[in-house]
């Protein structure tokens, strides 16, 4: 468990003392943990935890809901992203989001990729086309839709829109990818690619990834925080929380679900 | 057995109404197309009234209906999307937005001659416009303002909330979101509203009746302040002012005929122009 009174000062995200409300219902509790650059941070536990609006507070995403309210800090690069003045775009495009259910735009392919880049004033079609190359290369995605950029994204598979998603949230140059569930609707081949994606990603991004799937946790992450009812009930090294949980809770749930 | 006898008949009941719905609607087509056909000329269509209407075509009143209606959709298109946009985007939900949007639907449900008052006193007297084109196409406008902000707000909520998060995430403003993911996504449903409202804003008498329309008036009009003649208005004076109204019963249906084929026209290229849009912003 993390002690949350020393601040290690190497963290990319450091959270404190988080409460969130929908309304008059608290999702969130208290919460404090730190993420560390360039490593990967799984948030695991049961449907309902919380553990989606906890990484939604991260880029600001519960914003758009009407009647939520957040108490505590969120610190990125020291700032707090709560704090007043703060300029909730910047913050979005260094903070990149690749949701649950794949979502792209109704347009092409190139279209979907260059829409970050496109709206933040890149006008130089060449400069476009290089960003749309670069980061569908990055997501794994170039050699399968290099030759059809201009078709609707939705032609493609499940698997492929999603890591269309990445080649999208990557476009914008973000430092932090926030990852709800990213491979929950996917096929198995599908989910692989995507945690070998997820793999060659931690080398330059901070990413944080939420998960139902425990497994999958331990495959891709290099920490592990464990939610159960709106509270973080332990946080540690992926390995340590795997093999040797500290609490009775965490446990429970490991094994409950691998058992 | 009981309750599929039940089914039975309720089906045969509703096929009834639905047959009995569809002839009426065939009968009154019918009827103008056979009494209104033969008064359809070229000189019928391009020509100027002479003697009241009573020889002559009907050219200034198709011209003068055609004016009125872009007119009414060039003002109340724009204001009644960026009002859905408001209320649906940006106001805060809440007690007002509620009495907003119940006036709104009230309005929807005023009979057009109180519309046509309210145009009278605000455009033709307390802003001067006298009778004009001006003032019956705002008129309509306002008329006609209520459908569109309704279908629109529809239209505009039913684009998938992913979509809005998607451009969010990327760090796309309210208004980048709104202009570039919202709105192209929304076009066709707010296209059917407008439908809607066109078709009532060219078949109306009572609004331009008091704002726009010139009984007799042989010449186009030169400016956005000169009165014009209207087709549902000649229709009405033909059929009911008209010294000799009963020998000019196939001036009264030719009317009748160009006015209904004019509203299915644009009725028609709308529902065209909406088929093209849903084609290219499939989801």
């Amino acid at each position: 468990m993390v002690d949350t009174g020393e601040r290690t000062s190497d963290a990319k995200i450091v959270v404190e003392h988080l409460d969130f409300h929908y309304g008059s219902v608290q999702a969130l509790f208290d919460v404090c943990v730190e993420m560390a650059p360039r490593k990967v941070t799984a948030f695991i536990g049961p449907s309902g935890c919380g553990k989606s609006t906890f990484l939604r507070t991260l880029n600001r995403m519960n914003d758009i809901i009407p009647g939520t309210r957040v108490q505590g800090r969120v610190l990125i690069d020291g700032h707090d992203i709560y704090s007043n003045g703060t300029d909730v775009v910047a913050l979005r495009r260094s903070v990149g989001m690749v949701f649950q259910k794949s979502n792209p735009f109704p347009k092409s392919i190139f279209e979907n990729v260059v829409y970050g880049p496109r709206i933040h004033g890149e006008k130089n079609s060449a400069r476009l086309r290089e960003i749309a190359e670069q980061s569908l290369q990055r997501a794994g995605l170039w050699a399968e839709v290099k030759d059809r950029l201009d078709q609707n994204a939705l032609s493609l598979s499940g698997g492929q829109q999603q890591r269309l998603c990445i080649a999208r949230a990557l476009a914008v140059g973000p430092e932090i990818l926030l990852m709800d569930e990213p491979a929950s609707a996917l096929d198995p081949r599908s989910t692989a690619r995507i945690e070998d994606l997820i793999g060659e990603l931690r080398e330059d991004y901070t990413i944080v990834i939420v998960t139902h799937n425990m497994q999958q946790a331990a495959r891709v992450s290099d920490f592990t925080a464990f939610f159960y009812e709106g509270h973080l009930v332990e946080f540690g090294e992926t390995q340590q929380i795997f093999t040797m949980p500290k609490k009775k809770q965490t446990e429970d749930y490991i094994t409950g679900r691998f058992g | 057995m009981r309750q599929r006898s039940n089914g039975f008949l309720a089906i045969w009941a509703m096929r009834i109404i639905f047959y009995l719905l569809v002839s009426s609607v065939g009968i009154i087509v019918l009827d103008v197309l056979w009494k209104g056909l033969p008064s359809i000329s070229l000189s019928f269509l391009l020509d100027s009234p002479r003697r009241s209407g009573a020889e002559g075509g009907i050219f200034p009143a198709i011209v003068g209906t055609v004016y009125l209606v872009t007119g009414a959709i060039a003002a109340a298109l724009p204001l009644g999307i960026a009002s859905a946009v408001y209320l649906s985007e940006y106001a805060k939900q809440g007690l007002f937005t509620r009495w907003v949007r119940f006036a709104i639907i009230t309005l929807a449900g005023v009979p057009s001659v109180v519309f046509g008052l309210f145009g009278l006193g605000l455009f033709v007297i307390f802003l001067g416009f006298g009778a004009s084109v001006l003032a019956g196409s705002l008129t309509l406008a306002c008329m006609i303002l209520p459908t569109i902000i309704v279908a629109s707000e529809e239209a505009l909520q039913a684009v998938p909330r992913e979509l809005r998060e998607a451009s969010l995430a990327l760090g796309a403003t309210r208004w980048q979101t709104i202009w570039r993911s919202v709105l192209p996504y929304s076009v066709s449903g707010i296209m059917t509203g407008s439908i809607l409202g066109i078709g009532r804003a060219a078949g109306e008498t009572a609004p331009i009746l008091l704002t726009a329309a010139a009984f007799f008036l042989p010449n186009l009009p030169e400016s956005p302040f000169d009165q014009v003649m209207a087709l549902p208005y000649h229709l009405y004076i033909l059929a009911t002012q008209h010294p000799e109204a009963a020998k000019v019963r196939g001036m009264q249906y030719g009317t009748a005929l160009v006015l209904l084929v004019l509203v299915l026209g644009i009725n028609m290229a709308a529902i065209l122009l909406r088929g093209r849009f849903r084609k290219k912003y499939r989801w």
